[in-house]
């Protein structure tokens, strides 16, 4: 069974079509990458996804569930956690506060006034927390997080409500190339794990072809090719795109290895 | 026709005074992101410098506008002293703490005028030349007023010249946009910023100098002039000159056509005109999104319980505190209600901006409503204390819920503004209500009940609601919901991914932080016996402001300790002739020293204090 | 580099002198003064020249009842809470046996109330507000100043004396102005029912838009224009209102605008023959008054004022009420207050009323005119207080019950 079903997705701006028609499917426990070059609508599509954009047209259903034209707060709801390219936290908590609070949030506990928020929900937060090996940095000011440190604390938090799908925008953007290999590594053994569904978009081509299921690559909003990694690394349409944007598969492979 | 055709001139006349005021303010947030509460000194300045110049060359035409031109440039050399010495020095702390720094300035530059040119208002000349009315339409209209139709697109036209045809125009107009790209091209930013503060200053000045042959000179033109300046900046957008243009015209046509039809409007128009904007357009009519936020704060450090240690010094602090009435004289007890009261404002003024990042410049709004509903329900209800001291902390969530709703809506500054315009809309109202709330005579006899008629009896309540209310607000910070207003501070983004309503958490939150000013507010009516509309009057809210940023807005200590200051501070200095001159000097003194707060400075010394010890005990 | 440690230093050397002048002196009687001297400086500061002048006489001359007069005298912020408190403390603290002063109506009236609370006797110096003695008086507060409505009446007298018939107003949008708008139409439409109000307008005070008021009120074509605005108001509304041509062929009465504090900075604009109140100053050609005038440009070097005139009269109200209680205790000053008679002072005697509280202190009423370039009150007459107050029984039953 489907766990996302994207149909017919558009969207333009004054005029410039940035997303025209895409749909793709989800299968559960999928592992999906969605690339294309700068400028191809890879961040739109995503936008449209978690519900920071309404499309002109087109549906995305999660589980049978319509998501267009609902709130991120309550798609969040529907089973959806999503990290961001630009890792956004809660800077003046710790570490442990963050996790606290997205569980705080799950249980819908937000409006209580008199409890102590850095007493619930601690055993749920470390186990989070160890999942992602940041147990003893549970206690540490976020503002003084290593920036790997951070995308992985994203992820803890995304974890929280025990989604069903997991959104990220460019999971390891702005990482070391140890880092990224590390990180996802770690998603994907979560994933595999919790039978989680995901969709992330990504630059670097190693992690896209070393950990996606499939892959699909969108250029000038359109989507061109959908397959496996060996097989969009064959597609002819595929190498002009990319060869035009400058970037040569075959340098990268060399990269991974090192 | 032609008399309506005069009424436009007049509102096109007063439009250009006004956006020679305000466009020098405009650019200084633009490029400098200060809330520039000393502009209307400048402009005083300018007004005053030009009145002597003008008065003592006499030269005629050529003298009027030589005069006009010099004061303006002295008006432009204050500024660039001013940004060289302080501001310069703190662009780096709290956003908004330069705020602070420039009201100290407000409080200095009012008694060096006074010191320098005496109490008395001075009527300048008329322009030489530019001194009669002509006849269009068979309508007289003064000849200086079509000179000022004139000059404020002259001007307008000037600032475009400028920063659209000159390098260091550019620089500014990309500096406004993004402030680190500048750092980042090399530029000299520190040069750039005090360029940019002069040329502002040096407007105010212009400004100034050309009221003089409209009105007299005197030394209320700072603070009448400040509230109107900032009302255009905001609806023009801050930042835009040309924006700041268009809503001065706005504003002072409408007002000329207004008074016609409805004579009292004129003290809520502008606000209830900005209002609008506000809500329809956040950002103001010419204003980008974005441009209302000042630079990345430094990162607050995670909240924690307090120690054991800690907490035994705080009880013993506040039993001290409850035997006062044993041995404190009866002076000291008043004084000490009025630091309760000041206290829980400032607490509830730190809960809305410290941890739900919600900047507020009209938060005496519901401190005032708090105290006028106890006072009403003693007035027309003749509700004794205790009811009528519930009623306050009802009126003043009441009006928060109400205003809230519309302010949550902006971010930044922009919602600085609004609820500013809302505490404006709220004192004009009534200080021009007479029938019911009493005008500007207030409403009298607002005494405690009889058992608590001493001032030991009255500072027991006082000190149960004072205390009881911060210690409200205290634990609601450690509680999930202050937590969740903190991550909405922190990254609104953050807060809604994880399905976190924000807008209707920081509504709640605006609303308990408008009760517990409420409450603040009834303490503070039964502790005078009176309550005016100065309650509710921005300078209220200036005070809270200054108290909160005074000690510290990244610690729940601060507004406590800030209160405490500023009273004590309040009631030694006031006793001083000039102590306004004085009061400036210090809270200048305490920016420069802890840009950070007295708190912040408080850890700051405790941090070295501790390395000292340990570097001694190296030693031996 | 200048060093912290220095300046606090010299603070705390500044706070010591200021404070030492309080703890001297056991045998003086001890009274506050309050008022709102940053905050209004024009008019506070010749008032405190006056009253400092009349202790000076006093102590001088031996004192009262052998005591020397000591005045504590503070700021008040321009806030009625920050008056209260300081209220507080010259009663608590520095053993006051009464206080007077207050410019401002609303601090007036907040420290009215503070007097009737702790059961302190109060003389409101300046204030003018109606409220203080009638609808908010109170046994502890009497006022010095001829009121709101006893001005506004004055020139209703003269106004029904004019020809007009159509007539306009202008006050500030507060309790002071509408306070004024009120008694000046009641009084006058006593004296002539004929007369109509054709035009309001009420700009903010301090914030008046002068050019469209004064098209505003052009448009009315009134017969005649009734001001009540004051200060940088009263300039702008004067600049506009000579440019526009409002006042020709007008008559124009103004309350106040003959107080040399608000006549002097009009200069060479002051417009000629409006109908005033106000105070002409050494103009006033008595023995009493010369004398006055005389010690103050001795001591001070300028002009009386009508501050300066207010706070002289209120130390000689002060001596004349404690030479007849012969006492402190409050209860003797309150039953000496009642009915006081100041028998000499440089306007002339008036009397304290005991149904109201209120002095019958005048005021002067004439024309504004330029004489040899300077703004002038000519053709002036003392207008005694007594006649436009309502008698004793009316106004009693203004007053709320005891």
């Amino acid at each position: 069974m489907n766990v996302l079903e994207v149909r017919g997705l558009s969207k333009s701006f004054g005029g410039i079509q940035a997303v025209s028609d895409v749909s793709f499917d989800l299968g559960e426990g999928e592992f999906l990458a969605l690339i294309g070059p700068n400028g191809a609508g890879k961040t739109t599509c995503f936008n449209m996804l978690n519900g920071y954009l309404k499309p002109d047209r087109g549906s995305v259903k999660l589980g049978g569930r319509e998501l267009i034209g609902v709130k991120p707060r309550r798609i969040w709801r529907m089973g959806v956690g999503r990290t961001f390219q630009i890792t956004e936290t809660f800077r003046s908590m710790t570490v442990l506060e963050n996790v606290q609070m997205a569980l705080i949030s799950h249980h819908r506990e937000t409006g209580n006034l008199f409890s102590r928020a850095t007493r619930m929900h601690v055993d749920k937060a470390m186990s989070l927390l160890e999942t992602i090996s940041m147990a003893d940095y549970a206690n540490r000011a976020c503002s003084e997080l290593a920036y790997g440190d951070l995308k992985r604390l994203e992820l803890a938090v995304a974890l929280a409500h025990e989604p069903k799908l997991l959104l990220m925008d460019e999971p390891t953007a702005g990482m070391a190339p140890s880092e990224r290999i590390a990180l996802m590594a770690l998603t994907a053994e979560i994933v595999a794990r919790e039978r989680l569904s995901v969709i992330f978009t990504e630059h670097d081509m190693d992690v896209v072809f070393a950990h996606s299921h499939r892959i699909i690559v969108l250029n000038r909003g359109e989507l061109i090719a959908e397959g496996t990694g060996d097989e969009i690394r064959a597609n002819p349409h595929v190498q002009e795109v990319y060869l035009g944007g400058g970037t040569v598969f075959e340098n990268t492979g060399a990269t991974a290895d090192a | 026709m032609s008399f309506y055709f005069a009424q436009l001139l007049t509102g096109l006349a007063n439009a250009s005074s006004l956006f020679l005021i305000s466009c020098g303010l405009s650019i200084i947030f633009g490029v400098t992101r200060i809330v520039n509460f000393a502009h209307g000194s400048f402009y005083m300045i300018g007004a005053y410098v030009a009145y002597s110049t003008i008065t003592t060359l006499d030269f005629g035409i050529l003298g009027f506008w030589g005069g006009v031109i010099f004061a303006s440039i002295v008006v432009g050399l204050v500024g660039l002293l001013v940004e060289v010495t302080i501001l310069r020095r703190i662009y780096h702390a709290p956003e908004l703490f330069q705020l602070v720094a420039t009201f100290g300035l407000v409080l200095i530059i009012q008694d060096l005028t006074l010191a320098i040119w005496g109490p008395q208002d001075y009527l300048g000349p008329r322009a030489p030349g530019l001194d009669r009315a002509v006849r269009i339409f068979g309508e007289p209209i003064p000849e200086y007023d079509l000179a000022l139709i004139v000059i404020g697109p002259l001007v307008l036209a000037a600032i475009w010249v400028l920063f659209h045809r000159t390098r260091w125009g550019v620089l500014v107009r990309a500096a406004t946009q993004d402030r680190e790209m500048i750092g980042a091209l090399g530029v000299n930013q520190a040069w750039l910023f005090s360029a940019a503060f002069m040329l502002g200053a040096f407007l105010a000045g212009l400004g100034g100098a050309l009221q003089v042959p409209r009105e007299s000179v005197n030394l209320q033109m700072d603070l009448s002039v400040i509230g109107q300046a900032f009302v255009v900046v905001v609806i023009g957008g801050m930042g835009s000159v040309t924006g700041a243009f268009v809503a001065a015209v706005l504003i002072s046509v409408l007002n000329a056509f207004a008074v016609l039809l409805f004579p009292q409007i004129s003290l809520v128009l502008p606000f209830l005109v900005m209002a609008v904007v506000l809500i329809v357009r956040p950002y103001g009519l010419f204003g980008k999104p974005g441009s209302g936020h000042g630079p990345a704060a430094e990162p607050e450090q995670p909240m924690r319980l307090m120690s054991k240690g800690e907490a035994g010094l705080l009880a013993v602090f506040v039993a001290l505190l409850a035997l006062s009435p044993l041995f404190a004289a009866n002076y000291t007890m008043v004084l000490l209600i009025d630091l309760l009261v000041a206290t829980l404002f400032a607490v509830s003024l730190h809960f809305l901006m410290g941890v739900g990042g919600m900047v507020s410049f009209g938060h005496a709004a519901y401190f005032g409503l708090g105290a006028y509903a106890a006072a009403l329900g003693v007035k027309f209800l003749g509700l004794g204390m205790i009811p009528a001291m519930i009623l306050g902390p009802i009126a003043g969530g009441l009006g928060a819920l109400l205003f809230g709703w519309f302010c949550v809506r902006l971010s930044g500054v922009y919602l600085a503004m609004l609820t500013l315009a809302a505490a404006q809309i709220l004192w004009g109202v009534t200080f021009q209500w007479q029938e019911f709330t009493g005008g500007d005579d207030g409403i009298l006899g607002v005494w405690p009940a009889s058992w608590a008629k001493s001032n030991q009896a009255y500072f027991y309540v006082a000190f149960v609601l004072c205390l009881g209310g911060i210690w409200l607000l205290q634990r609601v910070a450690h509680s999930p919901f202050g937590y969740t207003l903190r991550g909405g501070r922190d990254s609104a983004i953050r807060a809604e991914a994880i399905g976190i309503n924000l807008k209707r958490h920081q509504w709640m939150g605006f609303t308990l932080a408008g009760a517990v000013a409420g409450l603040a507010g009834v303490v503070f009516a039964f502790s005078k016996g009176s309550v005016f509309p100065d309650t509710l009057a921005i300078s209220k809210s200036v005070d809270g402001l200054v108290m909160v940023l005074l000690g510290g807005i990244h610690s729940l200590a601060g507004p406590i300790l800030g209160a405490g200051v500023f009273v004590l501070i309040e009631d030694w200095v006031t006793k001083l002739e000039f102590w306004r001159f004085i009061f400036g000097v210090i809270i200048l003194v305490v920016v420069l020293a802890a840009p950070d707060g007295v708190a912040g400075g408080v850890s700051r010394l405790r941090g070295l204090f501790s390395r000292r010890t340990k570097d001694g005990e190296a030693a031996q | 580099m200048i060093n912290r440690r220095d300046i606090f230093a010299g603070l705390a050397a500044v706070s010591m002198l200021a404070g030492a002048g309080t703890a001297m002196a056991q045998d003086s009687i001890v009274i506050g003064e309050i008022n709102s001297y940053t905050g209004l400086p024009a008019f506070t500061v010749p008032y405190k020249k006056g009253w400092e002048l009349a202790v000076e006489e006093i102590n001088a001359a031996g004192g009262i009842n052998g005591q020397m007069l000591e005045i504590i005298s503070r700021d008040d912020t321009g806030d009625p809470a920050t008056a209260i408190r300081i209220a507080e403390e010259m009663i608590s603290k520095e053993n006051a046996v009464m206080l007077f002063g207050t410019f401002l109506s609303n601090i007036g009236l907040a420290v009215s109330d503070f007097a009737k609370q702790n059961e302190v006797l109060f003389l409101a110096s300046e204030p003018l507000t109606d409220a203080i003695v009638w609808s908010s008086g109170n046994k502890y507060t009497y006022r010095l100043r001829p009121s709101t409505h006893m001005q506004a009446a004055m020139l209703a007298e003269r106004a029904a004396e004019l020809d007009a018939v159509k007539w306009a107003t202008i006050a500030p949008n507060y309790a002071y102005g509408q306070d004024a708008v009120k008694a000046f139409k009641s009084e006058l439409l006593k004296l002539r029912p004929d007369v109509e109000f054709v035009e309001e307008q009420w700009p903010p005070v301090f914030d008046i838009d002068a050019g469209s008021a004064v098209r505003a009120l052009e448009a009315a074509k009134p017969d005649a224009i009734y001001n009540v605005t004051f200060g940088g108001d009263l300039a702008k509304f004067v600049r506009e209102g000579s440019l526009r041509f409002l006042f020709e062929d007008r008559s124009v009465v103004s309350l106040l605008t003959g107080e040399p504090e608000y006549l002097e900075p009009l200069g060479d604009e002051t417009p000629s023959g409006w109908i005033v109140t106000g105070y002409p100053g050494a103009d006033i050609d008595t023995p009493e008054h010369n004398a006055f005038v005389e010690a103050y440009r001795a001591k001070w070097d300028e002009d009386p004022k009508t501050g300066s005139i207010v706070g002289y009269n209120s130390i000689l109200s002060i001596k004349a009420m404690l030479e007849k209680a012969g006492s402190t205790d409050t209860e003797a000053m309150l039953a000496a207050m009642e009915g006081l008679e100041v028998a000499e002072s440089p306007t002339g005697p008036f009397v304290y009323r005991a149904a109201d509280h209120q002095s019958t202190m005048g005021a002067y009423v004439g024309n504004t005119e330029l004489v040899d370039g300077a703004p002038k009150m000519v053709d002036w007459v003392y207008a005694d207080g007594a006649e436009f107050l309502p008698s004793e029984e009316e106004a009693a039953k203004l007053r709320p019950a005891e």
